[in-house]
């Protein structure tokens, strides 16, 4: 039996959805944390949702990393435990230091929601250790500061230590610009850290894993974590 | 002559600046209770050609009040320096 | 009570007010009232409070259903039960002249508003829509609007986290100077677990709750009050600002407060502020109250009682606690770090009393303020256009046949009917986890009902405004025909409407005119459809000295319900080999088609052909057919008509089509004529006698189009117009092409 919580920051507007996925996804308990409790319940796995934490003011996931609960979660991937960032959690992860890098205002200076097709690129990690190498998996986006940026030395260690976990690719599985929807170097949707333990992603999984809304790839994604669980 | 323009935008005092306002609270929160009224604006920094310093401010006030600052809801200041 | 000089009937005239209603006042009050007194009159009585110029007719509308549980103007918004133990809440709002200031901020502060509407009554928004109007994009200024108002909505919507699911965007320089704003939002509740919009109980509480209070949307009062209020006029904002986060924190918390049950009413503080807020409910109430001015949390200093009443800022909440569970409500806002503030007590007076700091500011009779109340009510006089008979004179053969195919091109990159997907992109149309709509699009939006069993709301925006322009009565039928018929072709069954009335100066006797006539009819087509107006807003003066009043637009939010998923219809062509056809009239109409407008570019000719029997039938027969699952794909004719539907359910699918014209017909009337209450359908030849025969049954002309092909393209009478790959550029880039930033 495993337990996943799933962090609701002020703002934070995924997380229901991803409370419902996770359930949907083989996770037998999942637990709200509230931000301003400093106990983690027990759980397996930490889930950072998305959503405008503190509104996105200043820049997003800067004042959510200050959150009382923050200190519990870094403390809990320190030792080695699985923290998931979606989003908005993605940029709390890099604002907090627990992953290299940093999110930037997409290209075109706009918000975008749309799907997007995924490619794995590291096949061990939770997220992507069922998930097929061959396969595009079509994942919606929707943030205005998604665009991945790391200084030359730090994407020279990510690409190093084998931690891009998925890249923008076209229908066909190629990751060339054209697919690129935010301007993210080297097409990077998601990374993890060096020990595999924290993860982070632009796309939302969460949302395309109700069979009723017609697309349910993101299930895979989520019930791969599941299972690497056991 | 080249001047470096140095324009700096803020909300006007009456209007509601919720970054701020959501700032002032984090900065509450990390310790830093004494902080107060805090304000987010912006700096845009630029080369402006010009014959005198009075023509280079005219221009940069042009070029704020026209586009830099959204004059309904924004002050400006301009900063002028000798490249 | 302070007696320094009280104002005289000039000032209440600066204030907006009549000679009469002022005299109405002297005599309400039994004295000269004072001019914080005179100022809560004025925006009470405004058009926006008080509906005074409108209210006539809007009580012509039909209200009555076995759904309805709170009927138009009772709540915050119309509640409408659909089964299961649950209840919409839905309602449309402009936001039309803050917008034409300010675009980003209008728009986002109008998405703000209609939202607090909706949590107020204790339902959670699940959906957004939008129906917005400007001048043509080809404009800077209008560019610099388009991108501003699609902004301030998508950063609001985005941050606030409910979807945005759908909308309409419409472009005529009518508009140039008035661009319209309108936001549409539906929440879902338990029946029986609403909150009102009361205030009753000697002793209760008076608390706000949200942003502070600053001297926003005081202007017209403002500038009254100069001659005896010098200190309070400096620093008026211009422009109020929307916190989204504020919102969202606002919207959990008041959930919240709504379920812990001790919560005697609760309204949101939109036009009016706090005078609007403390009259409707306490006259609803039958109570009155006694306000401390000084006790409200305020942004800016030295505030006048007037301007603290007065006050529009945003993301704000008046509530009454039942006296006693005063520390559970404090808790609940503690958690969510909202500021909440009592201000006062409910009395037995029936009156609303205000002091600062001690002293009685204004002491008046809430039900003396309000719509249905002391509020006056006018009978105004309209006058028929003159532009009305010379529409009458169109003669159609006066338009020669075009040249097909660079009609067809022109069309298909109009911005009018182009995709509008560079705006749509920027708004979060999945968060929610419940738009059905967002994978595979419908004519109008299909959102899950999360708290059901196989249970979905279907949701549109509809306005035509060309049409209404063109004939009003017979064009607002159109626009309730049209949101009717996209949430049949979709599954659904129509339930109710909310409107958004906006139209030029009601004291021009063309414009009101142009109202009373979309009135009724609006009338007539909500009885025809058993959809009753749940309630809305109007908007008057959306006019300027250069371009004139804009197109009349009584925008159309109209409400249905899915019962059984498995109904859900897509517009997108499904199987190369599927048969396509056309169900309902096909006529020789061209009148008021984007076709004769803008590509023939003949301005003056009478709304389209409408029948309103013709329309019922064909909404029956198409119902009958998606219960039967006999159709692939349904497709609503609307602006573009024949030939639009038909690309752009080759667009969405990927397959093009073979489709041949009917002789008999005007070749330009059969492929873009826009005659109402036809819908393009396409499905497996084996179900083609079943649905012949249910067309022959119900009455519903059907005509063979052609197949659905896996060549990629379009061909038309055995031309190739153009290949799909053409097409699409010609659609996606229609309207994008203006607005797609011109980066490095």
């Amino acid at each position: 039996m495993k337990k996943a919580g799933v962090v609701v920051f002020p703002g934070s507007n995924c997380d229901q959805d991803l409370v419902e996925a996770l359930s949907r996804s083989g996770f037998e308990k999942v637990a709200k944390l509230w931000h301003k409790q400093s106990d983690l319940e027990d759980c397996d796995i930490v889930f950072l949702p998305g959503g405008f934490s503190y509104g996105d003011y200043l820049r997003s996931g800067a004042i959510a990393r200050f959150s009382p609960i923050m200190k519990e979660v870094k403390a809990f991937g320190e030792r080695g435990n699985f923290v998931v960032g979606i989003c908005n959690g993605f940029q709390i992860l890099t604002e907090a230091n627990m992953l290299p890098g940093a999110l930037l205002r997409n290209k075109d200076r706009l918000f975008i929601c749309d799907y997007t097709n995924l490619v794995v690129q590291n096949p061990k990690t939770p997220i992507t250790n069922s998930l097929k190498s061959d396969q595009v998996y079509s994942i919606p986006i929707a943030h205005g500061e998604g665009r991945f940026f790391a200084k030359e030395k730090e994407m020279d260690e990510i690409i190093e230590g084998n931690q891009i976990l998925f890249k923008y690719a076209t229908a066909d599985g190629l990751t060339t610009s054209d697919a690129n929807p935010n301007g993210s170097l080297e097409n990077i949707a998601g990374i993890c850290n060096r020990g595999g333990n924290i993860l982070g992603m632009m796309p939302h999984p969460e949302r395309v894993s109700d069979p009723r809304l017609g697309r349910a790839d993101g299930k895979a994604l989520l019930s791969s974590i599941r299972t690497f669980l056991d | 002559m080249i001047f470096k323009a140095n324009v700096t935008v803020m909300p006007q005092p009456e209007i509601l600046d919720p970054q701020g306002k959501a700032v002032e609270q984090a900065l509450h929160q990390i310790g830093i209770g004494s902080a107060q009224n805090v304000r987010i604006g912006k700096r845009i920094e630029f080369l402006i050609e010009a014959d005198s310093e009075k023509l280079a401010f005219d221009k940069v006030t042009e070029a704020s009040k026209g586009l830099l600052a959204n004059v309904i809801m924004e002050n400006f200041k301009v900063e002028l320096e000798l490249n | 009570m302070n007696t320094v000089t009280l104002p005289t009937v000039e000032t209440a005239k600066k204030l907006g007010l009549l000679p009469d209603e002022y005299d109405k006042i002297c005599e309400i009050l039994g004295r000269q009232p004072n001019f914080t007194e005179l100022s809560i009159f004025s925006v009470m009585w405004s058009e926006h409070c008080s509906y005074k110029n409108s209210i006539v007719w809007l009580k012509t509308l039909p209200k009555e259903s076995e759904r309805m549980l709170a009927k138009a103007g009772e709540e915050n918004a119309g509640l409408v039960d659909i089964g299961q133990g649950l209840a919409v809440a839905f309602k449309i709002e402009s936001h039309n002249h803050p917008s034409a200031l300010e675009p980003y901020q209008g728009a986002a502060t109008g998405v703000g508003g209609i939202n607090r509407d909706i949590f107020t009554m204790g339902a959670r928004p699940i959906a957004q829509l939008n129906s917005l109007r400007f001048g043509m994009p080809e404009k800077d200024r209008n560019q610099f609007l388009i991108k501003g108002v699609v902004k301030g909505i998508g950063d609001y919507g985005n941050a606030f986290g409910i979807p945005t699911v759908g909308g309409e965007v419409f472009f005529d320089d009518c508009f140039n100077t008035n661009p319209l704003v309108n936001a549409f939002s539906a929440g879902i509740v338990q029946t029986g677990k609403t909150a009102k919009a009361i205030s009753y109980g000697v002793g209760n509480p008076v608390y706000i709750v949200g942003s502070r209070t600053g001297k926003d949307g005081i202007h017209g009062a403002t500038f009254a009050s100069e001659d005896i209020s010098e200190k309070s006029n400096e620093k008026l904002p211009a422009v109020q600002v929307g916190d989204p986060f504020a919102e969202k924190l606002l919207l959990e918390a008041t959930l919240e407060v709504i379920a812990s049950g001790s919560v005697i009413g609760i309204q949101d503080m939109g036009a009016a502020g706090i005078i609007c807020s403390t009259s409707e409910m306490s006259a609803k109430g039958e109570h009155g109250m006694d306000i401390w001015l000084e006790k409200v949390p305020t942004r800016q200093e030295n505030m006048q009682p007037f301007e603290v009443l007065l006050s529009e800022s945003q993301e704000r909440m008046l509530i009454i606690v039942e006296k006693g569970n005063e520390e559970e409500i404090l808790a609940i806002f503690d958690k969510w770090d909202l500021q909440c503030a009592q201000i006062g007590v409910v009395t037995d007076s029936k009156r609303l009393h205000f002091y600062m700091k001690g002293e009685l500011v204004a002491d008046v009779p809430a039900e003396d303020l309000v719509l249905g109340g002391g509020a006056p009510v006018y009978h105004r006089e309209w006058k028929e256009p003159a532009y009305f008979a010379e529409n009458q004179k169109f003669d159609p053969n006066q338009i020669p046949q075009p040249d097909y195919v660079e009609a067809a091109k022109f069309l298909l990159s109009h911005p009018n009917l182009a995709s509008k997907k560079w705006v749509s992109k920027q708004y979060d149309s999945m968060v929610g986890t419940a738009n059905v709509s967002a994978g595979e699009a419908s004519d109008a939006a299909i959102v899950l009902v999360k708290d059901a069993k196989d249970l979905a709301i279907v949701i549109t925006v509809d306005c035509n405004s060309r049409y209404v322009y063109a004939n009003p009565e017979k064009g607002c039928a159109i626009a309730v025909a049209e949101a009717a018929r996209n949430i049949v072709c979709s599954g659904g069954e129509p339930v109710a409407i909310t409107n958004c009335l906006n139209f030029g100066n009601p004291y021009n006797p063309e414009v009101y005119w142009q109202f009373v006539h979309s009135i009724k009819g609006m009338k007539t087509a909500c009885e025809a459809f058993k959809t009753p107006v749940t309630g809305g807003n109007v908007s008057f003066y959306n006019q300027s000295g250069y371009d004139g009043p804009v197109f009349p637009t009584p925008t159309i939010g109209m409400l249905g319900i899915m019962e059984g998923l498995h109904k859900r219809t897509t517009i997108a062509f499904k199987t190369p080999g599927h048969r396509i056809a056309l169900l309902g009239p096909m006529t020789d109409d061209i009148a008021s088609s984007e076709y004769l407008y803008s590509y023939c570019k003949v301005k003056a000719s009478p709304a389209p052909y409408f029948e309103m029997e013709k329309e019922l039938l064909t909404q029956k027969l198409v119902k009958k057919l998606i219960k039967q699952s006999l159709l692939a794909s349904c497709h609503d004719l609307s602006d573009g008509g024949l030939w639009l539907a038909l690309a752009e359910s080759g667009l969405n699918s990927g397959f093009g089509f073979e489709v041949c014209g009917t002789e008999g017909y005007r070749m330009d009337a059969f492929w873009f004529g826009e005659g109402q209450s036809r819908v393009l359908i396409s499905y497996p030849l084996e179900h083609e006698d079943r649905i012949k025969t249910l067309a022959l049954e119900k009455e519903v002309d059907f005509l063979p189009l052609g197949i659905v092909s896996d060549n990629k393209s379009f061909k038309v009478d055995g031309l190739d117009w153009m290949s799909i790959s053409e097409a699409s550029e010609l659609y996606e880039n229609g309207l994008s092409k203006y607005l797609i930033q011109k980066s490095n």
